[in-house]
């Protein structure tokens, strides 16, 4: 993992205004050894015992290492996807799941099962990530044009889409019988990673270098369009390419992993409650932060009820809705009426 | 009267207004004025029971606020705020109809009508009263719900910053309004606001608030005062005696 | 006072004005007008849905046994339209948004969460024997109890907050489907194929044995909702409005939501989920009645209610023959009718 680079390049342009923020500082460290500690449980943890048996190493291989490295990988680009989306919305309850592209994701790669027999996973990949995009521009479209009362409306009716758009892939799966594949694809499970499978999921490093090169300029944003561009941002060009940089992260794991709630919204949050809310040097965090939970949430999928698994995304969704609501409730301090 | 005996409204730790102790008389225009995050709004929304008090209690002609029951209270105070959540499918005369639920409780009588008309035309909206509220500008819609709370026929009418988003003319125009409400129907006004002429030229009393405590309450002329003015908005302020009484020049 | 209003009455009162529900006689014609159509278009589906392709006579005796199973589909749909439509309508009205539904609240999950749990806790005997009306009359009690807990606790307080309410609760509603799925992942296959049935009701399947139990409560709810109409619309003014109007705003919404519980926990054990159902018929509703009293609203959404489901349901078995996939389409429309109004609105 480059977080070196990636953060130098972040400290350089804009030394002056955030001196005060070094990326490499003791906790920081503490976190990255964390997820290798995690990372090493994670590729000792299975039913197969690759020591014992004489193709164990090959088992390390093909299944242990690809898992292991998708959970990374997926992880950071989840969590930043959440933070990306935040940053532009400036509504720290706004992610994938609760803005709906998740679901636009699922719709996409059932369409490419629709039009071809048996797509490839690059056709499922660009189904996934061409409607992620169209769905969270239209999500985003919505945002810029209504007036809202309070910010706890977006996420409600980013839910409501959400539901819709299942509601919409129900019935485009029952008419055409593919209903399994809907539910297989809301089981979002690392189960199936192996080599050979998963390795789309390193294009996610090369949008985690891009996000954390627009950082800045996606804080700007998140003032509003009228202030960033008053203070030289292509308020549009932006929008569109950070939309574009989270459908590509969220359509590959959509593809190759699938359903995977919330995981967005909890990472950046818990890491605004120890760091403070400067969205901006959150970021590494973000990233570390999220591929911890979603290893640790792996690693409980698997040996829950060993010698079977249970998807990730049933852990998730349950340990997700958990904090969110204790996040909710935090927020439920009084506010001062003028 | 309105009776404030030493109440207390707790936000954070720092941020704290009261204690508060005040006697606004029956009859006449009170306002409230003030820097921002005086206090001044939570004071009217405790006084109009839409904010729990912390501590201490209010009183508005002998009856606890805290305790009475709020359809009680409905026949003898009544609370408009700045922004009010508005229904697509109402009209402006069904709006103000709503004034008589706490005498009616939805059954309007021919009498309900009769001060239902009443109040329509005392604010000028005549024409308007069968327009749904989504078909009006914003100053026609604030006075439609000025009408709804004078409908109400309360002694105690309190005005959450009557004439925000307002121009001069309509300002002038709602004032008018409410001077006359308290002169003919001998109602007890209290208002929030934000400019102290306007709050000069059609006030009784006014009452000027700072960091959550009174800082001065009296007469307009009391309170227009270039010391007391500068001590409170912490702004250089002289009066000068205009056509109309004392005016801030600031 | 009084001699000011007087004063003032008699030299301003114009006779013909009044403040009543409509605007004008136009407007009531046409909202009788529809009704009218309305109701008789369900009337004649759900005969269609009864004598339509019966093989026996209306006159003959064994008429009755063979069409009861028809029967107690069209009293399933009358009890969702009622348990739907008079639920969405005033909880859409309470909570001050036109673009929720109560069916997103979490009651569903609840529902598959105390179903799931009572064979993950008990075993697959404990779910067979816990049926009948007396099971059926604790199971809502229970969520009611749930939600009671739930809302009164989120409404109270001096942070009570609607908008925090309406999230938590769909969060909810989505953790606790989650830990239902994982339940039942840990359920052998038949203990899962029992679960399966009880958790996917639906018109056909509706059990004719809860009826006795059901009917009652859901007038009783249906009354007292009609009955509470007036307070309703004092409440779809907003908090403040309301409060100033002298209505206890916090525990009229409990009761509106108790009542709401009460209904969808009906309607969920009944026939299973139906998420946008509400959300169509209440968004019809508006359009088709040009008021915003509710007891003019309520009726309305009773009849577009019923008039779309054995509409539906008489089309989809009859002329499509395609009788599985009637909920799904619902759901469809009622999600694109959602995004359209999203789309259209410009505050919320």
């Amino acid at each position: 993992m480059s977080h070196k680079d990636m953060g130098g390049i972040g400290r350089d342009s804009q030394s002056l205004l955030y001196n005060h923020n070094k990326i490499w500082t003791k906790p920081f460290i503490l976190a990255v050894i964390a997820v290798f500690i995690l990372g090493t449980i994670s590729l000792f943890t299975g039913v197969y015992d690759i020591r014992g048996q004489e193709d164990g190493m090959e088992m390390f291989f093909t299944t242990r290492i690809p898992r292991t490295v998708a959970l990374i990988l997926t992880g950071a680009a989840m969590a930043m996807s959440g933070l990306v989306m935040q940053l532009i919305t400036q509504n720290r309850f706004v992610e994938p799941t609760t803005t709906g592209t998740m679901e636009w994701a699922g719709l996409g790669l059932l369409c490419v099962y629709l039009l071809v027999p048996s797509p490839s996973l690059m056709l499922r990949m660009a189904g996934a990530i061409v409607f992620s995009f169209m769905g969270t521009m239209i999500f985003f479209m919505f945002l810029r044009r209504v007036e809202l009362k309070s910010s706890l409306i977006v996420p409600i009716i980013g839910l409501m889409l959400g539901a819709v758009i299942s509601a919409v892939a129900t019935f485009v799966g029952l008419l055409f019988q593919m209903t399994q594949n809907i539910e297989s694809w809301f089981i979002g499970s690392f189960a199936s990673v192996q080599a050979g499978r998963y390795e789309y999921l390193w294009i996610i490093v090369i949008i985690c270098i891009l996000i954390f090169l627009l950082a800045n300029r996606l804080t700007l944003a998140g003032l509003g369009e009228d202030i960033a561009t008053s203070l030289g941002v292509n308020y549009n060009l932006l929008v569109l390419i950070a939309t574009g940089l989270i459908s590509l992260a969220v359509g590959i794991v959509a593809a190759v992993i699938g359903y995977l709630p919330f995981l967005g919204l909890i990472v950046p949050n818990i890491v605004s409650l120890f760091r403070g809310d400067d969205l901006r040097s959150n970021l590494p965090w973000v990233c570390v932060i999220g591929m911890c939970t979603i290893t640790i949430c792996d690693i409980i999928s698997r040996t829950i009820i060993m010698p079977f698994e249970i998807s990730v995304s049933v852990i998730l969704g349950t340990v997700g809705a958990i904090v969110f609501i204790s996040l909710l409730l935090r927020q439920r301090r009084p506010r001062r009426i003028r | 009267m309105i009776k404030i005996n030493d109440i207390k409204k707790r936000y954070t730790d720092s941020v704290e207004i009261g204690p508060l102790n005040i006697e606004i008389p029956r009859a006449g225009l009170t306002s409230l004025i003030g820097p921002n995050g005086a206090g001044k709004s939570t004071t009217l929304l405790m006084i109009g029971r839409l904010l729990d008090i912390d501590e201490g209690n209010i009183t508005v002609a002998d009856l606890d606020v805290s305790s009475t029951k709020s359809k009680d209270l409905a026949k003898i105070i009544t609370i408009l705020r700045q922004e009010n959540h508005f229904v697509t499918r109402l009209t402006v005369r069904q709006l103000v109809g709503f004034g008589r639920f706490p005498y009616s409780k939805g059954n309007l009588n021919k009498k309900d009508e009769e001060i239902i008309s009443k109040y329509i035309d005392f604010l000028k909206l005549t024409e308007l009263e069968n327009r749904y509220l989504d078909e009006l500008s914003g100053g026609q819609r604030q006075r439609a719900y000025v009408a709804m709370v004078l409908c109400q026929e309360t002694e105690y009418v309190l005005l959450d910053e009557p004439l925000n988003n307002l121009d001069v003319a309509r300002s002038v125009q709602m004032m008018d309004h409410l001077r006359q409400a308290a002169n003919e129907f001998g109602r007890t006004i209290v208002t929030v606001m934000h400019d102290i002429n306007f709050a000069a030229k059609y006030s009784d009393r006014i009452c000027a608030m700072k960091d959550g405590k009174i800082a001065a309450y009296g007469t307009v002329d009391e309170i227009m005062d270039p010391e007391i003015l500068t001590d409170i908005f912490e702004t250089e302020i002289q009066t000068i005696d205009g056509p109309y009484g004392k005016v801030a020049i600031y | 006072m009084e001699t000011t209003n007087n004063q003032f009455s008699t030299a301003l009162h114009n006779k013909r004005r009044s403040a009543k529900a409509f605007r004008n006689k136009k407007e009531r014609t046409r909202y009788w007008v529809l009704l009218i159509v309305l109701l008789s278009i369900g009337l004649l589906s759900s005969l269609g849905l009864l004598l339509y392709n019966n093989p026996v006579p209306v006159d003959s005796p064994s008429f009755i046994p063979v069409t009861k199973r028809r029967i107690a589909a069209v009293i399933a749909m009358a009890i969702a339209v009622i348990c739907h439509s008079l639920s969405t309508v005033a909880f859409q009205s309470v909570t001050n948004n036109k673009i929720i539904t109560p069916s997103l609240l979490g009651f569903e999950s609840l529902y598959g969460a105390i179903q799931t749990s009572t064979i993950y806790f008990f075993g697959a005997t404990a779910l067979v024997n816990f049926s009948g009306p007396e099971a059926f009359g604790i199971q809502v009690t229970l969520m009611v109890i749930m939600s009671l807990i739930l809302y009164g606790w989120l409404l109270s307080g001096k942070y009570g907050n609607l908008q925090l309410m309406l999230l938590v609760g769909i969060i909810i509603g989505s953790g606790l489907g989650s830990v239902s799925t994982f339940m039942r992942r840990v359920l052998a296959p038949s203990e899962f194929d029992i679960l399966q049935a009880r958790l996917f009701g639906s018109v056909n399947n509706a059990d004719p044995e809860y009826f006795p139990i059901v009917i009652p409560l859901v007038i009783i709810v249906a009354v007292l909702l009609f009955l509470f109409s007036r307070k309703l619309n004092v409440l779809s003014l907003g908090r403040d409005v309301a409060s100033t109007l002298g209505t206890s705003h916090r525990a009229s919404i409990i009761y509106t939501l108790i009542l709401v519980a009460i209904l969808m926990s009906i309607s969920t054990a009944l026939i299973g989920p139906l998420t946008f159902f509400g959300f169509l018929v209440a968004t019809l509703t508006y359009q088709a009645a040009p008021t915003y009293d509710h007891r003019f609203l309520f009726p309305m959404s009773l009849a577009i209610g019923f008039a779309v489901l054995t509409t539906a349901y008489f089309v989809m078995t009859h002329v499509v023959s395609a009788q599985g996939v009637v909920s799904v389409i619902i759901e469809l429309v009622g999600g694109i009718i959602f995004l359209i109004v999203i789309l259209r609105k410009r505050k919320l």
